[in-house]
């Protein structure tokens, strides 16, 4: 399945990456966005890839090479005699003392010790004000400080506080800020500066929040969208990238909200984006079959963020639905894609 | 996910199966005046009033298996008869032409326009019945006020739904085969070329502003496709150009329903994960189920109607050699509706509650006043 068969003008020249051997999953992937997490752990020379199926997800281990370690299957909490409800996210989060996995539903939110061993949290979703066709769920998972926000159907953005250790984690605050569901949430450190964006927070309108953690989050911008979903978004030294449902990547300036590029970069809905901030490398996943990878940076001169064309990839017949670089150099990556059963793996050559 | 997709999920299957029997009424040289009636039963069934108002409150999606009762009981409203391999092969055939469909929309609103594709096709079914003509126009209208102010947000909620619904079916049917939307292992093919969907740019330009909002670079990149822009976008309208054609009839006389499907579900693992889950006719199910079926009024026909049997297959001899060799990892439809013409709508709920058949399930422990499962233990 390597890119080569496409219809359309790929210029073997510009390949750079190649298929590397693919790890199998259980259950095939999820038709969602952001459906594939990765957790890099090079000390141990692992690396840990999560997939939600439906009313389960997937935990792999792997080796470098890809050979498959260990599995898990996690599934989402279920009230009794009803039907399972379906998981929208798994997603890792790395906090200052520890690692957490979570796992978001239908029903609420599921927090687990990083190998999804045990299950340290539950928090069952209000669906109080929710009207009788509005679907209840939880969705847009990361990590801020010391903090894990959770975004939901309605809008609000759910902010816990958890300890360095153990299962005392507190709902401290819900953010106010999008009417409608949210879709995806990322965060990068905060800098030195002050008033630094470090949260950034999307949703089914396109709208974009940019927000400073702390105590208390403040919002310091909101982007507004243009009609279509922003589906994926990512931070990286004060630029938010946010890859929308027409296809449409966008960079901004965070703090102020001003669009720096626009890329018409695919031709269908974005599902996913991820970084190798050590490089500034984005990549675009989308339903179209493609991923693209790019590389941001800002001119020193004027202080413009730019943004260059590196490299795409043709999953041949796959609507893909996940993607995440493996490594922090974006030497290597992972795919998942609607109905298949595997995690595919690409590397640069 | 989403509460809002059985209506879409129902009426486009709906219509596929439509599409189906009318190509095997022809094909099977069913005379004409009964070939009608039937798909005038069925239409009519279909798109009944009380039917159609349960169809469209908002509700979960229930299981493939639930679903096929439905389609069952509405393929036997009429004179004809389908035995169990060939209505297994209807359910094959209709759900992988919808699941193509959704997967090829290029924009998730766009599965609306695959459904106004369906029901333009069923109203010329019936078109010399202008009573029929109205129903399904009124439906279309509840179509529209149902969808028509959803964002795309809402929109590819219902699409990723959908697709749950359609998850790991990987059938290969011929005429698909044929056409080369689909590969040898069950898999639809996404082209990567020809109109971009309508509001998405041909892939390829990037744009650089400074602080200001002023341009100040434009270069290209090479995408990999072979993209040209959307050249019109289909009608919402009770009446239109709908531009698309997935949802369109692509059985025409020429193209006969093949009988080659098998199960190419590569994945068996997947497979039995799904039976070792708990049986999917749980309590809620039944629920909708009766609901749902209470409103299908099944006529009682004038005078002694002679029925005839439907073979989705050429011979009577596939017919029951498929029924021999339907692949283990395929379920089994277990549940067998007889089309009665009893009107009594809580007689005839006992009797469909009567008819579902429960296997390797533990006993339900009916709670007080419930009546379906009630019923159920007295099988």
């Amino acid at each position: 399945m390597v890119a080569a068969d496409s219809e359309g003008q790929k210029d073997p020249r510009v390949r750079m990456f190649r298929r590397e051997r693919s790890i199998p999953l259980r259950g095939s992937a999820a038709a969602l966005c952001n459906n594939l997490s990765v957790l890099q752990l090079p000390v141990h020379n692992l690396t840990h890839f999560g997939v939600v199926h439906g009313p389960s997800a997937q935990l792999v281990s792997a080796a470098p090479e890809g050979v498959p370690l260990a599995q898990r299957q996690l599934h989402a909490k279920e009230r009794a005699g009803v039907s399972l409800p379906l998981i929208t996210q798994v997603h890792w989060c790395v906090l200052p003392f520890r690692i957490l996995l979570v796992l978001t539903s239908h029903r609420g939110i599921q927090m687990y010790e990083s190998d999804g061993s045990v299950m340290v949290y539950w928090h069952a979703l209000d669906s109080g004000d929710a009207s009788p066709v509005q679907a209840v769920f939880a969705r847009g998972i990361a990590s801020s400080g010391h903090f894990i926000c959770v975004g939901t159907w309605s809008g609000r953005v759910l902010v816990f506080d958890v300890p360095a250790k153990g299962p005392n984690i507190v709902l401290s605050e819900e953010l106010a800020g999008h009417l409608t569901s949210v879709t995806d949430i990322a965060s990068e450190h905060a800098q030195e500066q002050d008033c630094i964006a470090d949260m950034v927070t999307a949703d089914d309108s396109g709208l974009l929040c940019v927000w400073r953690s702390g105590p208390e989050f403040k919002l310091l911008t909101r982007i507004p969208g243009f009609g279509a979903p922003c589906t994926s978004v990512q931070l990286w030294q004060g630029i938010v990238a946010a890859g929308y449902g027409n296809g449409q990547l966008c960079l901004y300036e965070a703090s102020t909200g001003t669009l720096h590029a626009q890329i018409n970069a695919h031709a269908r809905a974005i599902c996913a984006l991820d970084l190798a901030p050590m490089v500034g490398k984005l990549l675009s996943a989308a339903e179209d079959t493609f991923v693209h990878i790019w590389k941001l940076n800002r001119n020193l001169k004027n202080g413009c963020i730019e943004v260059e064309h590196c490299h795409g990839e043709c999953v041949p017949d796959t609507q893909v639905c996940g993607a995440r670089f493996c490594d922090p150099s974006g030497s290597s990556l992972a795919v998942t894609g609607y109905d298949l059963a595997e995690i595919l793996r690409f590397s640069s050559v | 996910m989403s509460m809002r997709t059985l209506p879409l999920l129902f009426l486009n299957l709906g219509g596929e199966m439509l599409y189906i029997l009318d190509q095997r009424l022809r094909a099977q040289n069913i005379p004409g005046d009964k070939a009608r009636r039937v798909l005038h039963d069925i239409i009519s069934t279909m798109f009944n009033k009380n039917f159609i108002e349960e169809l469209f409150k908002p509700q979960e999606l229930y299981s493939k298996k639930a679903l096929r009762t439905i389609y069952d009981r509405l393929a036997h409203a009429s004179i004809m008869r389908l035995n169990q391999a060939s209505m297994d092969k209807l359910y094959d055939l209709m759900t992988m032409a919808l699941k193509y469909q959704v997967l090829l929309c290029p924009r998730p609103k766009d599965v609306l326009l695959v459904t106004f594709n369906h029901l333009d096709a069923i109203k010329g079914f019936i078109r010399d019945n202008p009573a029929l003509v109205h129903l399904v126009d009124e439906t279309s209208q509840q179509l529209i006020e149902a969808y028509g102010g959803l964002s795309a947000g809402e929109f590819q909620l219902i699409r990723q739904t959908l697709l749950t619904f359609f998850q790991d079916l990987h059938i290969r049917v011929s005429i698909f085969l044929k056409d080369k939307v689909q590969n040898s292992n069950g898999r639809f093919v996404l082209p990567v070329s020809g109109p971009v969907p309508w509001e998405t740019e041909v892939p390829g330009l990037i744009r650089m502003f400074d602080h200001k909002g002023k341009e100040v670079k434009r270069t290209e990149f090479r995408h990999g496709g072979n993209y040209i822009a959307a050249l019109k976008e289909g009608s919402f309208e009770l009446y239109g150009d709908r531009v698309l054609k997935l949802g369109t009839n692509m059985y025409s006389a020429n193209r006969p329903v093949e009988t080659h499907t098998s199960g190419a579900s590569k994945n068996l693992a997947s497979q039995s994960q799904q039976s070792i889950a708990p049986n999917p006719l749980a309590k809620e199910e039944l629920n909708f189920l009766a609901k749902l079926m209470g409103g299908m009024e099944i006529r009682k026909p004038s005078g002694p109607e002679p029925g005839f049997r439907l073979n989705l297959f050429t011979t009577d001899e596939e017919e029951e050699q498929a029924a021999l060799t339907r692949p283990e990892e395929l379920p089994h439809e277990v549940v067998n509706i007889q089309a009665t013409q009893d009107q009594q709508r809580n007689q005839e709920l006992a009797r469909i509650m009567g008819e579902f058949e429960v296997t390797d399930q533990p006993r339900w422990s009916a709670s007080k006043g419930d009546d379906l499962l009630a019923m159920m233990d007295e099988l």
